[in-house]
């Protein structure tokens, strides 16, 4: 045996990825530039809409270098080996919200309506909270096999979370969609942290349950048919859906739910049929709600003919139903952006009005950036996706590639969802841009999120300890042969 | 403010944003384009002698030979990839380090299978980086093709080893 050549306790490395470092200092680096873009991004809006440097130049560049700096310093005490790029890509996707949400802010049409003014500062205030939540998360949640232990415990947490907006006197219609609560003077959305929660359960759940649902199948025309009493989980999550969209009349909060239950079913199970059940299941379940629901259905008119709605606002009919222009004038913006955009500070996104700096903020992002600037967002956020699904891969239990494929996948099928209602793909829904959008409970929960994700990867791509002398082998099944 | 300095604040600004993007993506390079750690300039020169040497090899080497042609050096494995069980599909980078198989969650790659014992068997290059595999002692062995593992054995480039209900073979 020559194992004396070689030393076992040296970087023994996890699946996939190289022996590597902790490569903190790439995360610093690549930190650094992701606070500098945003400053540039907010001189360059003052400069355009003002002729000077704005004066709040330092204080916006210090804060959000200061809460970069926290965060780095907490990975780099509690998560030294985790992923190099999903502190920098959040930092930056959340400064250049900042820029663009005090941009908006200082539109005077925007002031007018009440849609904006002082929205900057506190998107920064609630950044910092996130930050403190991220740290937080970093430092309680050592392991995140700990999660586990509250599977269903979650599942009750998420359903509550998820009933909060529908329970009376707590729940706020605001514009149709009842996806908010309103407490102490804040409007949060509860959806949002669900989705942490749901794929903490979905994770535990899947993990015991996946092999009885992968292997106990017929297969009938190619397609593997489960079983009709492993059907069950998936009928019950699909009805909880359907109930969300009837009585919060929430698209994206159903969509969400019930797509990343089919990402996560299929990762685990690796069974192409539950695809095929879960589109047909949302589709048919979308289309049966949309008959009846009147809110569904003005979204969906306003999707598949927004000049339509928007004529319709603009002469102010009175039929009981509230005609917006927004999906309208967020394609005009998208359109006069062209290929290069505006420049910051210079497009009329602020003629969406309502939600401009919110769920429509990427329309902005369209006008002043251009498609250029929403492709580099776009894949931005798709690399924050591909780092949760690369730590997944990287993850050695399945807990905890379940888990984080869950929360990408959730945080793929949001950004999905967003952007292609605002884009005028699919009907809009009332959820927010992660990190981009003004809005405390989005960019506190993604925050969180991250922190999750970054616990994660730390613990895969930590170099595994050396062997315990002692192995408990008494618990091996023996082969009979 | 000037039409010309927005517009090159506009274009320096997409410019910055994609330049952000580009950095990102040569951090994780190795994840998009596979793990390319060695010099190239002389793994070249390392493989074009033995490349004419070549056609004189005996028959039992070619099947080491790698289809790219001489790029790598003596056709060394640089991946172990599980082809059966739970885990297929993963694949980890072989270099030099030792790599453990079993149900611990220590293991380098953790067996989640009943047929595994805790430590079931180990995959370490030897001083010629020969890469062997040798079983931990584990209650159900460790089989390289039909044969059960007795001692640590030399594993050819793409023999199946199966523990349990997971079969991994090393590739180039």
């Amino acid at each position: 045996m020559s194992s004396s050549s070689n030393t076992p306790t040296h970087h023994t490395s996890t699946i996939g990825s190289i022996g590597a470092p902790s490569r903190r200092n790439t995360e610093l680096a690549l930190l650094v530039f992701a606070v500098v873009i945003p400053v540039f991004a907010y001189a360059n809006v003052g400069l355009a809409i003002d002729d000077k440097v704005p004066a709040g130049l330092l204080s916006y560049g210090l804060g959000l270098g200061l809460l970069a700096g926290v965060a780095h310093l907490a990975v780099r005490k509690f998560a030294p080996y985790a992923d190099p790029l999903l502190l920098p890509l959040a930092t930056l996707l959340n400064g250049l919200g900042l820029v663009i949400i005090w941009r908006l802010d200082q539109s005077k049409l925007l002031q007018s309506i009440n849609q904006a003014g002082n929205a900057a500062p506190r998107q920064l205030l609630y950044t910092a909270l996130a930050i403190a939540l991220f740290v937080a998360v970093l430092f309680f949640l050592k392991d995140h096999r700990v999660l586990q232990r509250y599977t269903y415990i979650s599942m009750v947490g998420a359903l509550v979370l998820l009933l909060l907006p529908l329970v009376p006197g707590l729940g706020a219609n605001i514009y149709g969609a009842k996806i908010w609560i309103s407490v102490a003077g804040f409007s949060i959305q509860p959806g949002e942290f669900a989705k942490i929660v749901l794929a903490i359960f979905f994770a535990g759940y899947l993990m015991v349950k996946r092999d009885a649902l992968a292997l106990a199948s017929r297969r009938f025309m190619g397609l593997y048919l489960p079983r009709g009493r492993d059907l069950g989980p998936i009928l019950v999550v699909w009805f909880i859906s359907i109930l969300i969209l009837v009585f919060e009349t929430d698209l994206g909060t159903s969509l969400l739910f019930f797509g990343m239950f089919i990402i996560m079913l299929y990762v685990a199970t690796e069974r192409t049929s539950w695809i095929v059940f879960g589109l047909l299941m949302s589709a048919g379940g979308a289309v049966g709600v949309a008959t009846f629901e009147p809110h569904i259905q003005t979204r969906v008119q306003a999707w598949l003919d927004p000049m339509h709605e928007y004529m319709l606002s603009q002469s102010g009919v009175k039929d009981g139903i509230i005609h917006s222009e927004q999906a309208m004038q967020a394609l005009w913006a998208f359109g006069s952006g062209g290929t290069l955009g505006t420049g910051l500070g210079q497009g009329h996104s602020e003629l969406i009005r309502f939600a401009a700096n919110s769920d429509f903020i990427l329309a902005t992002f369209g006008e002043e950036l251009g498609l250029a600037g929403v492709m580099a967002i776009l894949v931005l956020y798709g690399l924050i996706v591909e780092r949760g699904i690369r730590t997944a891969l990287a993850a050695r239990d399945p807990f905890g590639k379940l888990l984080a494929v869950g929360l990408s996948g959730a945080f793929a099928l949001q950004v999905f969802v967003v952007a292609g209602g605002v884009m005028g793909l699919i009907p809009l829904t009332g959820m927010t841009m992660p990190f981009l959008a003004s809005g405390g409970s989005s960019v506190i929960a993604n925050w969180a999120l991250i922190g999750v994700l970054i616990r994660i990867s730390d613990t895969a791509r930590r170099p595994a300890p050396a062997p315990a002398p002692s192995p408990d082998a008494e618990m091996t099944q023996v082969v009979r042969p | 403010m000037s039409e010309l300095t927005l517009t090159v604040m506009r274009l320096g600004f997409l410019a910055v944003l994609w330049l952000f993007v580009i950095v990102a993506v040569q951090v994780i390079r190795s994840d998009l384009f596979g793990t390319r750690v060695t010099q190239r300039g002389s793994r070249r020169e390392a493989a074009r002698p033995q490349q004419a040497a070549r056609p004189a090899a005996p028959p039992q080497q070619r099947q080491q030979q790698p289809p790219s042609g001489g790029r790598q050096r003596r056709g060394a494995p640089s991946k172990l990839v599980v082809s059966e069980g739970t885990l297929t599909g993963t694949t980890v980078a072989l270099q030099g380090q030792t790599i453990t198989l079993g149900r611990a969650h220590d293991s380098t790659i953790v067996l989640d299978d009943d047929y595994a014992s805790s430590r079931h068997a180990r995959i370490y290059p030897d001083r010629d980086g020969q890469w062997i595999v040798e079983d931990l002692g584990s209650t159900n062995g460790t089989y390289l093709d039909r044969s059960r593992l007795t001692t640590p054995t030399p594993i050819p480039l793409g023999a199946p080893i199966r523990i349990g209900k997971t079969v991994i073979e090393l590739r180039k």
